[in-house]
């Protein structure tokens, strides 16, 4: 860090607190500061999310760690008198939790530390993102310095290959076996693609990753390049988030300045710049074939696989493409080595996975844990428990995700240990819901969502979201045929089967895991007398006309 | 900017059309691409006016039809639907008497339904053009929507 005093105030400035006020409370700070005489004592910095999302601005001070929330521009001169003069607590906006410490690796233990630390969000909330010095001073930028001069890029793909990483886009494949792929190929020019074209909903962590430390992110895709011989790379963005873009163009202008990107990176003769394309609000563009099409300008629509995009994917040339939370991890695994990677998480899971709770709970907000936690932990120790009612259900991955019911509280979050139980991790999204949700109401919006989403290519997805959104209008209304949930099962299996991409293969998880643990609650909505009759012509609306 | 401009900013290519239409739709009061605007394109970049309105049709941000000069997007994807997507959607539509996919009669708002935005830390939200609004209620909606007339009538 460029400078240290002796107390920091931290100000959290991400997409939703600036709506707050963020940047005014920030400026007021060092007015306040200023004129209390602290400003050799007490800085403030300026950095991205902190932690907790639904408590409005949000400081933190270092070391004590302590948080403070909802934070409004009349509180600060009173807040500065007493933190900094009188030195106590703020009582009236102090936030129970405090920040994540720093992780002290020798006395490290993956299950039995309460508080964990953190290995993707290290620096956010702590450095400023819009300072490449700061992200320089926590050791930015020396593992790409470190593989530059040191490593061949097989040895680079070795070192993750043995970290065990897996992707942390969803589908969890393993990143080093993904970089072997697009090392192999001949052709060139290949590229690496930064997927962050975050459409999961309940997701965010990707945007929280990109606003509070956009360096790593561009970091790990330089190593990437390195690793399978591509000079350039694209970040793949949602039109929507504009902070990230902005945060993302300072980044990549400040490392071009300083020679950490562009040509002859530490004096190398290797070459990485990075650009940005935007997208323009389409779910199915996070699938990584459509992605390309929508790169390539035009509709997202999946492509065909093989030929994968390692062999064919940007305009035709070898190419790689990796989530915004796996690209985070790079660096520190480079830096530290696979075998300290491997200490976090579970045996077949390693590292730490980054997930946003959501819903029914006391402390929505993101947090990085170890791999392998339980859903139980997540929510009463992390969550601070259900905010009202009793625990109902909970769906992880956002909407493609499955549903989980109170029996599988202690199932623990990892790739290997959900698919023994017949589920999938997803995405990061934890949807908490409690007894005042009504299963049939919360599938109908769920399939209202991939009905708009799908994106017509294949018959199947855009015929069986919409007859899925149907089945469930008619059990909400409870007009349900005697026999619509076997109808429904069977159709879930058959988008599994036979849809063409990821999003309608994805439709029958909440639909099949729902009919599975709350299968009595849908079938009220079933009335045994309506079976199915002949509609005649007249009733189908199908007008002919002969004259 | 001119369509030509556009263009040569990012480049003749296809694969920045959907930057262009960005721009181009950016610099519309109306928030729309207008049909001259595509025959120029189609011209320009030598690619059929059926293929360009057939690649933005895919996307939910472009439009062919003149929209307001604010659009709410208001999120109706799960988490802010159970945290109370609807209500918003109806104290909007009391307000300003216009339902989703409509624009106000003066022109200064459309209202449109849309997928995550990716703030759902603060569900139930919306967007309004480039900014986001999070926790909403009715009353935070009345105050918002019409601390936006009052700037627009001065």
């Amino acid at each position: 860090m460029s400078k240290r005093s002796i107390a920091q105030i931290l100000v959290g400035i991400d997409g939703n607190t600036v709506l707050s006020g963020a940047r005014k409370i920030k400026t007021k700070l060092i007015t306040e500061i200023n004129k209390q005489g602290l400003s050799d004592q007490v800085s403030v910095i300026e950095t991205g999310s902190i932690g907790p999302i639904n408590k409005g601005v949000v400081i933190g001070i270092y070391p004590t760690g302590e948080m403070y929330g909802n934070v409004t521009e009349k509180d600060i001169a009173e807040f500065v008198q007493e933190k900094f003069v009188k030195g106590r607590p703020y009582k009236k906006l102090l936030l129970e939790e405090k920040m994540q410490p720093e992780i002290d690796l020798k006395t490290y233990d993956s299950r039995k530390t309460q508080y964990f630390g953190r290995i993707v969000l290290d620096n956010c909330g702590k450095i400023n993102p819009e300072d490449i010095e700061e992200y320089i001073g926590m050791g930015g930028y020396q593992a790409l310095g470190t593989v530059l001069k040191e490593k061949t890029p097989e040895e680079v793909i070795q070192i993750m290959k043995n970290s065990g990483l897996r992707g942390r886009g969803g589908a969890g494949f393993p990143t080093g076996l993904k970089w072997s792929f697009a090392a192999q190929e001949k052709e060139s020019p290949k590229y690496v693609i930064c997927n962050a074209d975050e459409g999961e909903p309940g997701t965010f962590k990707d945007r929280l990753i990109m606003e509070g430390d956009p360096h790593r992110v561009l970091e790990g895709m330089a190593i990437c390049g390195y690793a399978i011989g591509a000079n350039t790379g694209y970040i793949y963005i949602r039109g929507e988030y504009q902070l990230s873009i902005q945060r993302l163009e300072k980044a990549i202008n400040d490392a071009e300045k300083l020679g950490l990107l562009g040509k002859n990176i530490f004096g190398t003769d290797f070459d990485f710049k990075v650009k940005i394309k935007m997208g323009a609000g389409s779910y199915v563009c996070g699938e990584e074939t459509s992605l390309l099409n929508s790169m390539e300008g035009f509709r997202g629509e999946p492509r065909l696989k093989p030929p994968f995009p390692a062999k064919s994917g940007f305009l035709s040339k070898p190419t790689n493409v990796n989530n915004v939370e796996t690209l985070a991890n790079i660096a520190p695994i480079i830096l530290n080595g696979a075998e300290w990677f491997k200490k976090f998480g579970t045996v077949d899971s390693p590292g730490t996975k980054v997930y946003t709770i959501l819903g029914h709970v006391n402390r929505s907000g993101l947090i990085e844990v170890p791999m392998g936690i339980t859903l139980r932990e997540v929510i009463y120790d992390y969550a601070g428990g259900i905010s009202s009612g009793e625990f109902k259900m909970a769906q992880i991955g956002g909407t493609a995700g499955d549903i989980l019911s109170a029996e599988l509280l202690d199932v623990a979050l990892d790739y290997k240990s959900l698919q023994e139980v017949g589920h999938n991790l997803g995405s990061g999204a934890i949807l908490i819901m409690n007894d005042s949700v009504s299963v049939v109401d919360f599938l109908k919006c769920c399939m209202k969502f991939f009905m708009h989403e799908s994106c017509g290519r294949c018959s199947v997805c855009r015929i069986g979201t919409k007859q899925m959104y149907e089945s469930f209008n008619r059990l909400e209304k409870k007009e349900a045929y005697f026999d619509e949930l076997k109808n429904i099962e069977e159709l879930a299996k058959g988008l599994n089967l036979a849809s063409f991409c990821p999003l309608g293969q994805s439709v029958a998880s909440p639909v099949l895991s729902a009919i599975k643990y709350f299968e009595a609650e849908l079938s009220e909505g079933i009335n045994p007398n309506k079976i199915h009759e002949p509609v005649t012509r007249e009733e189908s609306g199908i007008v002919f006309s002969y004259s | 900017m001119t369509v030509k401009e556009i263009i040569n900013k990012y480049g003749n290519k296809r694969e920045n059309l959907l930057q262009i239409l960005h721009d181009i739709q950016n610099q519309s009061l109306q928030n729309y691409i207008n049909e001259k605007e595509v025959n120029l394109l189609s011209k320009e970049m030598k690619i059929p006016v059926s293929d360009i309105k057939g690649t933005a049709s895919f996307y939910t941000m472009y439009s062919f039809i003149p929209r307001g000069k604010y659009i709410i997007r208001v999120c109706e994807s799960p988490p802010c639907h159970l945290l109370g997507a609807q209500t918003i959607f109806k104290a909007i539509e009391a307000k300003l008497g216009i339902k989703e996919g409509e624009t106000t009669k003066d022109g200064l708002f459309t209202l449109e339904g849309t997928s995550c935005l990716g703030i759902c830390g603060v569900a139930p939200a919306m967007m309004i053009n480039e900014e986001a609004y999070g926790n909403l209620n009715e009353e935070k909606i009345g105050k918002i929507l019409d601390q936006i007339q009052e700037k627009e009538s001065n």
